[in-house]
């Protein structure tokens, strides 16, 4: 399974439109991710990549970045 | 800490949830998020519906109401009752405890231990825990463990992280000692280095109640809430229970010398939908045996969410069969703990409503 930087972009914007991903350097501590968001995603990338991550994967380290998320996904296989 | 038990059993179960239902669908504008945004939320952690108290109302408000029901219908004798433990985080009152306010409002006789415990989540197994330590005194025969919670009284209706999950709900469970019944085994961790995780930051003794404590704020989450609103940090309580869950569970089985095949059902806590998932994924448990509707159905009521998926899924059956059942509660304190527990031949296995608006 491939994905690229921009795909990843669209599915954060849908998950927060109103936040800008592509200036920030920390989604959390910035406040333009939350835990719901962050599971939001974490269902959606499984659900788009056909993977499972992990429920201990789930840490607020891993989304931080789009670099984090990239490195999560490439965990599971995906190429990014 | 390991606990074993012989000679206990659970003899009846009835859980009270408020005639009064409140929709997702209809909360999504109070948020402080878009719309399309929440709504996506619905579909992922199966948010939809939950049952909500009326002003006023009070966890005891919902015992008295099951409690009486059971009296009622000759279910349950009041004088056989030896002991009346009430696991909530709601109580009537900071004094006395809410248990004697039931007792009182029962009219139970005197020759009665009352306990309030202030449990979450991990409340109901805290609770046949407790119970089934008191039965171990030839003085008590009879344990009345009610389970109940008004959580939403807590919440912020603006806070979308956690008012769409919550639920009242109230549990009256039966403990008696029985000469068949087969071993019990449990166990129980607590962490209160982590006590922060899952609070009421203010209105107690540390923090009290003030203007400024009460005043509704957009957090840093971009929720609505005040310091005397229920806050979670959602990230670290879902971490603390994929990582603390299966081990619990394992060293469980371990101690009862079972496998996870020799369990019919996973009666878990229930925070959402998702949260179980991959509680189950990470486990190696078929989703099928670990319910996870209950938050879309009814809520989390925190301590009452255990009895709920128990009535809800197989209550129908508990009179006639009888289950190998894994109960598991996780939540604030932080408080983790597990049970293995055959579960049937009840007495009453029911859920009942108790009618919007009314005071006991």
């Amino acid at each position: 399974m491939k994905a690229t930087r921009d795909q990843l972009l669209t599915i954060l914007r849908e998950i927060r439109p109103e936040e800008d991903f592509g200036t920030s350097n920390d989604f959390v501590s910035d406040g333009l991710l939350d835990s719901t968001d962050i599971v939001s995603l974490v269902a959606t990338l499984d659900r788009s990549y056909g993977i499972s991550i992990d429920g201990a994967e789930i840490l607020a380290d891993n989304f931080r970045s789009l670099s984090a998320i990239v490195t999560l996904l490439e965990k599971h296989g995906v190429q990014v | 800490m390991n606990f074993v038990f012989r000679h206990k059993r659970i003899s009846g179960l009835q859980v009270v949830v408020p005639e009064n239902e409140s929709h997702y669908d209809d909360e999504i504008e109070h948020f402080n998020f878009p719309p399309a945004n929440s709504k996506k939320l619905k579909r992922v952690l199966g948010f939809d519906r939950h049952r909500v108290v009326t002003a006023g109302t009070c966890a005891s408000d919902l015992a008295v109401h099951g409690m009486q029901n059971l009296f009622d219908r000759g279910l349950l004798n009041a004088s056989e009752i030896d002991a009346l433990i009430l696991v909530t985080e709601t109580p009537d009152y900071f004094m006395p405890p809410t248990s004697n306010v039931i007792q009182g409002k029962l009219g139970l006789g005197t020759d009665l231990w009352c306990i309030d415990i202030n449990q979450g989540c991990a409340g109901f197994v805290v609770g046949l825990i407790q119970g089934f330590m008191m039965l171990e005194q030839s003085c008590i025969r009879k344990v009345v463990l009610i389970n109940a919670d008004t959580l939403t009284r807590t919440c912020s209706p603006r806070d979308r992280n956690a008012w769409p999950i919550l639920g009242d709900a109230a549990s009256i469970t039966i403990l008696e000692s029985s000469d068949d019944a087969g071993p019990v085994f449990a166990n129980l961790r607590m962490d209160g280095s982590q006590h922060e995780a899952i609070m009421i930051p203010a209105g107690g003794f540390r923090i009290p109640h003030s203007d400024r404590t009460s005043a509704q704020c957009e957090a840093d989450d971009g929720n609505i809430r005040s310091l005397e609103n229920y806050h979670m940090d959602g990230i670290a309580v879902l971490n603390f229970v994929q990582t603390s869950i299966p081990p619990l569970v394992d060293e469980l089985l371990e101690q009862a010398g079972k496998t996870k095949d020799d369990v019919d059902w996973f009666m878990f806590h229930q925070p959402n939908r998702f949260m179980l998932e991959k509680l189950a994924d990470r486990m190696d448990v078929p989703r099928e045996k670990m319910p996870n509707h209950i938050v879309e159905n009814f809520g989390n009521a925190s301590s009452v969410t255990v009895p709920t998926a128990i009535v809800h899924t197989v209550g129908d059956q508990l009179i006639q069969n009888r289950y190998t059942m894994c109960l598991c509660g996780f939540g604030v304190g932080l408080t983790w703990s597990s049970m293995l527990i055959d579960i049937g031949s009840l007495q009453f296995a029911e859920m009942t409503e108790y009618p919007g608006g009314e005071t006991a």
